[in-house]
């Protein structure tokens, strides 16, 4: 157990700054999830925070210690690897003693903590098998077994559920919040999944090129997004950005004080946004042509572009009768619309 | 898995051709003549042989001569595998580390796998010549008494190095890509395990080189039996007083040298045999510890 603060974290590789100074308060027992689109960063943060990377600037603690010149066995962390990298020529019980035979823990110990890591997990049956005889899911919770028996000061997960296929992975994500609950042990979540990252954290950090763009709770994140590119990068799908104020009569706001002075853009998620009907108190309106519509079960998702050619998608229930090429209205309430200023920072 | 038919019946018999053809001309006919052979005893003229069954077998196998030559090709062969694989080994799990210049290294490297096993075999004669090596005159200036003209063990000393220096250049390669072949990730899992240096090379890297490892032992093996003749025939001749008559190289002295074609021939099946059962204990045995992936 240990709270883990990065300060003005750099890492560059020759002249290119992949980390472009990170600073991050992570409390003592929460689930922090790292997320944002491939070569942000992400990863290369959390393989500085296990010591696999050197740190070019800034220093890293966990606990109190500050760990920038300790050796990955050193930290007191523990990692899942995406692909898991359990040791073939070993078995599964054998996997999981590695790491404390390596620091000469007493065997009773090692017996009890497989035993307990094997209860939590479900992989008692598989003790004594080589990790080429287990399926996928089993091997995932072999990684996750191997990191558990340690009892470490934190975990470290980089990426863990991208190798299951789409049913095992949302149970796993639910099996992987239980347990961190219930072990209350600090954690690093590394995932471009916006789902997973949804779902699990406690706190969200969204990493762009190599900055924190934003971090937060998953609510805090999806209501009051700070730029532009969380916005569009948390929720499914993505909030439409319109160029604001509108050019020509693409859309329209009722009251003049509804838009803040600088605004640039404007958006609105297509959750937010419903066909205009009489009677309803619509700060936002906007006539559309319908460009596709995507049916995805209990909702429809309505492709469709403003006067001006701008894309806009929105939400209808069920299974909706528009088609192609249809023209109608559309509006929002106007404590759904989100302003950003010229630099794509949140207004207000 | 998926069957290709020919069209053509003689195609495909054309396509194996040349492989069955060296096959036999190279193995098959050159394998059948040493079993007649060995069954034939020549006049001491060579004007007539005759049958004699397998006397030239029980003839060899009684022979103290060549049992102590049996012993000289296990330590030759043991000692000629140990130090290539090892110093191969070494130098692979090195160069895995060298992060700049690492193509010259290896480069450099595999230059001996090129040397011709009998000139490779005279450059360490003349660096180890008792009478001009340089490296022998170093030795006997330090208070060494080196002569492997005289001293069976040394000049086993010397033929071994010769060998196995040949054969490193190939191991060598072979261990680069097995390490290669490890995944990164693993070695990092290693190393958050708190395993370092030597304890993780024990325990990770070199149980998962093992397929690698057991392919250039039995490699190693064959090199050393049939490839390093070259080598003894610069280098030591078989002698002194055939201290370092490997095997082949006694096949060679008893038929070409002494003319006892028929006990030559004997020999030369029996070294056939125990080749084909070593392989084939290897893997049996071997290969059944071996974890593939």
């Amino acid at each position: 157990m240990a709270r883990i603060a990065l300060n003005d974290v750099r890492k560059t590789y020759g002249t290119v700054e992949a980390i472009k100074g990170v600073s991050l308060d992570i409390a003592d027992g929460e689930l922090i999830v790292l997320v944002g689109p491939s070569g942000c960063g992400k990863s290369t943060l959390l393989r500085m925070i296990a010591g696999l990377e050197g740190i070019t600037g800034g220093t890293i603690s966990i606990g109190d210690r500050v760990v920038n010149d300790l050796e990955p066995s050193g930290r007191d962390i523990a990692m899942v690897f995406q692909n898991y990298a359990l040791y073939p020529h070993m078995t599964v019980r054998q996997n999981l003693a590695y790491g404390l035979k390596n620091r000469n823990t007493p065997r009773p110990e090692i017996d009890r903590r497989i035993a307990e890591a094997a209860k939590a997990l479900e992989i008692e049956p598989f003790l004594e098998r080589k990790p080429r005889q287990l399926s996928g899911g089993q091997r995932q919770r072999v990684a996750m077994g191997r990191a558990i028996v340690r009892e470490p000061a934190a975990y470290l997960f980089d990426e863990p559920l991208s190798n299951l296929d789409a049913k095992l992975r949302v149970q796993m994500r639910v099996e992987i919040k239980r347990l961190q609950r219930s072990l209350a042990t600090t954690s690093v979540y590394v995932t471009h999944d916006q789902m997973e990252a949804m779902t699990l954290a406690d706190r969200l950090v969204v990493l762009n090129g190599g900055h924190i763009e934003q971090v937060g709770t998953p609510i805090e994140l999806y209501e009051k997004p700070a730029t532009t590119f969380v916005a569009t990068f948390i929720g499914s799908p993505s909030m439409s950005l319109l160029v604001a104020p509108a050019t020509g009569d693409g859309w329209t706001l009722s009251g003049a004080s509804a838009m803040p002075d600088g605004t640039a853009t404007l958006g609105i998620r297509p959750e937010d946004l419903h066909l205009a009907e009489e009677g309803r108190d619509d700060t936002f309106r906007a006539d559309v042509k319908v460009a596709a519509v995507e049916l995805v079960g209990a909702e429809s998702y309505v492709h469709a572009t403003l006067p001006d050619g701008t894309p806009i998608v929105f939400r209808v229930a069920g299974r909706s009768r528009i088609a192609m090429d249809d023209t109608m209205t559309i509006g929002a309430a106007a404590s759904s619309l989100h302003f950003f200023d010229g630099r794509g920072m949140r207004l207000a | 898995m998926h069957t290709v038919a020919f069209p053509n019946k003689i195609l495909p018999y054309l396509l194996v051709a040349p492989q069955i053809i060296l096959t036999v001309v190279f193995f098959f006919w050159p394998a059948s003549q040493a079993i007649y052979q060995s069954t034939l005893r020549e006049d001491p003229f060579g004007l007539k042989s005759g049958f004699v069954g397998l006397a030239n077998f029980s003839a060899v196998l009684a022979d103290p001569n060549y049992l102590s030559s049996l012993q000289v090709t296990v330590v030759f062969i043991v000692l000629t595998a140990l130090v290539s694989m090892g110093v191969a080994l070494l130098l692979a799990t090195t160069a895995d580390k060298v992060v700049r210049g690492q193509t010259l290294y290896r480069t450099l490297l595999i230059w001996p796998y090129a040397v011709a096993p009998a000139v490779a075999g005279m450059l360490w004669l003349f660096m180890f010549n008792p009478a001009m090596g340089t490296l022998a005159y170093l030795l006997r200036r330090n208070g060494f008494g080196w002569d492997p003209l005289l001293n069976g063990d040394q000049a086993m000393a010397l033929i071994v190095v010769a060998a196995a220096w040949k054969q490193i250049s190939y191991n060598f390669l072979f261990f680069v890509a097995g390490l290669q072949a490890i995944p990164k990730s693993l070695i990092e899992a290693a190393s958050i395990d708190g395993a370092r240096g030597t304890r993780r090379f024990w325990t990770i890297v070199f149980p998962l080189l093992a397929p690698t490892t057991f392919f250039l032992l039995v490699v190693n093996t064959v090199y050393a039996f049939f490839d390093t003749f070259g080598i003894i025939h610069a280098v030591t001749g078989g002698g002194p007083a055939k201290a370092t008559e490997t095997l082949v190289y006694k096949v060679y002295n008893d038929g070409f040298v002494n003319l006892n074609l028929g006990s030559s021939a004997a020999q030369s099946v029996i070294l056939m045999i125990i080749v084909i059962a070593l392989t084939a204990f290897q893997f049996r045995f071997v290969e059944k510890r071996v974890h593939y992936g």
